[in-house]
């Protein structure tokens, strides 16, 4: 009977209030979820922001998170994408230890992998690029050898195909914003969550 | 100007307005701008002797009345001490507010004196909590915390306010209108096909069953259920906190379910075709081993929370929404049935075991609890309010007090919060003033709160409280003797005597160590005017039967041994 554990992604819109991302994390481990990634920001609707968040588990799991991120106050709306024709993204940032004779091989490997060289010193390039977790691994398969100094990833992000997306209803969000000490300050910056 | 208000003036004003009239508190340095401000307005203020008390108040006028229940408290060690009630209401979907005092808005954060992080400790046991440090988000808030506690599945909101927000002044803006929580759906409904299935399945059963638990009181559904039941022939069982939700005295009420139900209720479940589970959340006292659970059920779940569907127990339909809407709803596709052989079949396991009538027995010359507690429902005439505490007591009030009405027993269930009794009692009371209320409580837990008799005293109520006294933790102490050879490693309990330590408090203490005494101590309490506390010595080493031992299958329960004078039988003598 036990059902098959899985990749699920979720897209969660939140209101963009301080502590949400807290209530959300929370949320995952106290019902005993691990949470694989997590990636948030703002979105088209100003007053929410969009949370990506993959975790391992079974279908049942998947329907009962997300009963349970309903249950939270600041959840917009919940969808479990795994199963909808999607694009999964995600970028990464990797500085390479390069020498002059290995530049010429890490820069070809970059364009095979249609990567960008975004930064390059005497001893070391910084390559970014965006796709599969899947592409991600093998360009840092490939890379191992000439020696990774630091590797950043984002986490998935995810967005529905065609015209329906998974977004809210501006009118929806209350008119009382955040006020005091928590307002942003930087609107580049999220303090949001 | 004349509308100008302080937040600590707006914190009573709007608990004014959302028709709060009684809240259990404590002051401190960061309350101490609302508790200035309370003495203008019309409200009753309980003051309690520990923090916990006062959130165990507010549950219990909760339980009693279906209102939120409020309680304040200072910053700090006042809003920790707060944790164990919180914890407690939210395990049985009790509706309770609590405002908390913080520590000025620009000094959060550099550990000031009483400062403590409480929304970050309360986040995992509340519905919602807010740190509130602007004035004008203090009546915004009150109005959403009462909102949000009492709809969908009742909940607990902490609203912490920081002592900057109490002093500051603004124009008081009351908007009385629907709360805007674009996240907040507490108003599900299922949809036609799902009913259409939930009925079929009904009227297709032979062997049906009607699990109701608390969400039938929470609703009020007790009509819906007495009408569907009836119509069909179901037979009811109720889980604890269910009790009261179907009249005990109910030809189709088998009674309660789960670790310490009565063998044929667990039977019966084993046996059903059908489970019907209404506004309850299958808990693992409840379904013991979910592996052989209800083996030859479909299951029908209705329940408010969609996460609680196939949590512990898979479900064939679910049905989410308010139970009574529910019903309602579904009632009419609901045919008739008389399901006789299943009945028939019920009370045949029923008769072999129903030893539940103790009355009749003998004196043996030993007092047990079961007859402590039937004799107080036989005075009582089943009609008080009971609040219990947690451990052996608590079972023998469920198995031998019959409760007809709802929201007549108030107990802990999901947390199991020793000390429960006492405070939520006192809140149960305040809520309703003409309610007989009555305190079970076992030697134990009493103490763990027992300063609230000082509450009683300062608020002149008049609760009476029977001490199960058995001179043990007894229901751990049943635990070690059933699993742990005996061995009673920290469970013999040695107590005041509570009969003095009433009238120290300026209530009447009694104590009452034989069976023939019962009944005029009980009769006296009642009579009397203030608070009675009796001290009933009972018989030391006494067992709750039956049992089903944690996580075993639900039909394999450890049965009344007959040699065993663990209740009198009609030879012991
Ligand atoms: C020592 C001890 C022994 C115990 N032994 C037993 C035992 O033998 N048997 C037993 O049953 N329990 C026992 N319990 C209690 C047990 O732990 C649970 O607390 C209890 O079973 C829960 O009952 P419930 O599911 O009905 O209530 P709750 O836990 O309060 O759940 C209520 C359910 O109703 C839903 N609901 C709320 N409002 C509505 C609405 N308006 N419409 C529809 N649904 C709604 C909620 O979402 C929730 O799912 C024991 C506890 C202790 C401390
Ligand atoms: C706060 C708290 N601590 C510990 C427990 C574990 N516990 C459950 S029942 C029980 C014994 C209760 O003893 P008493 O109050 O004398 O009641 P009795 O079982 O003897 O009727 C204990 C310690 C609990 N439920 N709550
Ligand atoms: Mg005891």
């Amino acid at each position: 009977m036990a059902e098959q554990l899985q990749r699920h992604t979720f897209v969660v819109y939140v209101e963009d209030k301080p502590g949400v991302l807290n209530r959300v994390a929370s949320l995952f481990r106290r019902r005993g979820f691990n949470i694989e990634s997590l990636a948030v920001g703002h979105t088209e609707t100003p007053g929410a922001s969009r949370m990506t968040i993959v975790v391992l588990t079974d279908a049942g799991g998947a329907r009962r998170l997300e009963a349970n991120l309903y249950k939270l106050v600041n959840v917009l709306r919940v969808q479990d994408v795994t199963e909808v024709p999607a694009i999964f993204r995600e970028l990464a940032m990797i500085k390479v230890a390069t020498t002059r004779e290995t530049r010429t091989d890490v820069m070809q490997l970059v364009d095979v992998f249609r990567a960008r060289a975004v930064d390059v010193a005497p001893e070391s390039v910084v390559i970014e690029t965006t796709g599969t977790e899947d592409k991600i691994d093998g360009l840092l398969e490939v890379l191992r050898p000439y020696g990774l100094l630091e590797v950043v990833r984002t986490g998935r992000v995810a967005m529905v195909r065609g015209p329906r997306g998974v977004v809210v209803d501006p009118a929806d969000l209350p008119a009382r914003g955040p006020r005091g000490a928590a307002a942003p300050e930087d609107p580049e910056v999220s303090h949001s969550v | 100007m004349a509308s100008m208000r302080t937040g600590a003036q707006i914190i009573w004003e709007a608990l004014v307005r959302e028709g709060v009239t009684t809240v259990f508190g404590y002051p401190g340095g960061a309350i101490l701008p609302a508790y200035d401000a309370l003495l203008d307005y019309p409200i009753r203020h309980v003051l309690v002797r520990h923090e916990q008390g006062a959130t165990h108040m507010a549950d219990g006028y909760a339980r009693a009345s279906g209102q939120v229940g409020v309680a304040v408290a200072t910053s700090g060690p006042g809003a920790t001490n707060m944790v164990t009630g919180i914890a407690t209401a939210m395990l049985d979907s009790s509706p309770i507010v609590c405002i908390t005092g913080q520590v000025g808005s620009r000094v959060i954060g550099t550990d000031a004196f009483q400062e403590t992080d409480v929304t970050g400790v309360t986040l995992p046991i509340t519905k919602h909590n807010y740190l509130v440090s602007h004035v004008d988000d203090v009546a915004p808030t009150i109005h959403e915390a009462l909102y949000i506690a009492r709809s969908g599945r009742p909940g607990q909101v902490l609203i912490d306010i920081t002592k900057d927000a109490q002093q500051a002044s603004t124009e008081l803006q009351w908007d009385p209108g629907d709360v805007k929580l674009p996240g907040y759906r507490p108003d599900l409904r299922a949809s036609d096909t799902e009913y259409s299935r939930a009925a079929d399945l009904i009227n297709g059963s032979k062997r049906p069953l009607i699990l109701a638990g608390h969400g039938v009181l929470l609703s009020g559904a007790m009509a819906q259920v007495r009408e569907l039941a009836e119509r069909a022939n179901i037979p009811v069982a109720m889980t604890l906190l269910g009790i009261g939700g179907f009249p005990a005295l109910h030809p189709l009420n088998l009674g309660m379910m789960g670790m310490h139900g009565e063998a044929w209720v667990n039977q019966a479940i084993q046996e059903a075709d059908l489970l019907l589970a209404l506004g309850m959340r299958f808990d693992d006292r409840v379904t013991g081993n979910t592996k052989t659970y209800a083996p030859n059920a479909r299951k029908v779940h209705i329940d408010i929370d969609p996460s609680e569907f196939n949590k512990n127990v898979k479900v064939d339909v679910a049905l989410a929404g308010d139970l009574a809407s529910v019903l309602d709803d579904l009632a009419p596709r609901v045919t008739a049935g008389d399901r006789k052989g299943w009945l028939d079949a019920i009370r045949d396991m029923k008769g072999e075991v129903a030893v539940r009538d103790i009355q009749n027995l003998p004196d043996s010359g030993h007092l047990y609890a079961a007859h402590v507690i039937n004799d107080i429902w036989r005075l009582t005439g089943g009609k008080a309010v009971i609040v219990t505490d947690v451990g052996q007591h608590q079972m023998w009030e469920a198995q031998y007090y019959h409760h007809d009405e709802p929201r007549s027993l108030i107990t802990s269930g999901g947390l199991g919060t020793m000390g429960f009794a006492l405070p939520a009692a006192i809140g149960a009371k305040l809520a309703r003033p003409d309610a007989e209320v009555w305190v079970v409580a076992g030697d134990g837990g009493f103490q763990m709160t027992m300063a609230e008799l000082a509450t009683i005293a300062q608020e002149k109520i008049k609760i009476n409280v029977a001490i199960i006294n058995n001179g043990y933790l007894g229901m751990v102490r049943q635990w070690q003797e059933f699993f742990y050879e005996r061995r009673y490693a920290a469970t013999p309990l040695l107590s005041p005597d509570f009969a003095k330590l009433a009238e120290c408090f300026g209530l009447t203490g009694l104590r009452i160590d034989r069976r023939q005494d019962v009944v005029p101590g009980v009769e006296k309490a009642r009579a009397a005017e203030g608070s009675v506390v009796i001290d009933f010595r009972v018989e030391q080493e006494d067992t709750v039967y039956p049992m089903v031992p944690a996580g075993a299958d639900l039909h394999k329960m450890i049965r009344r041994p007959s040699s065993a004078p663990i209740v009198e039988t009609a030879d012991d003598e």
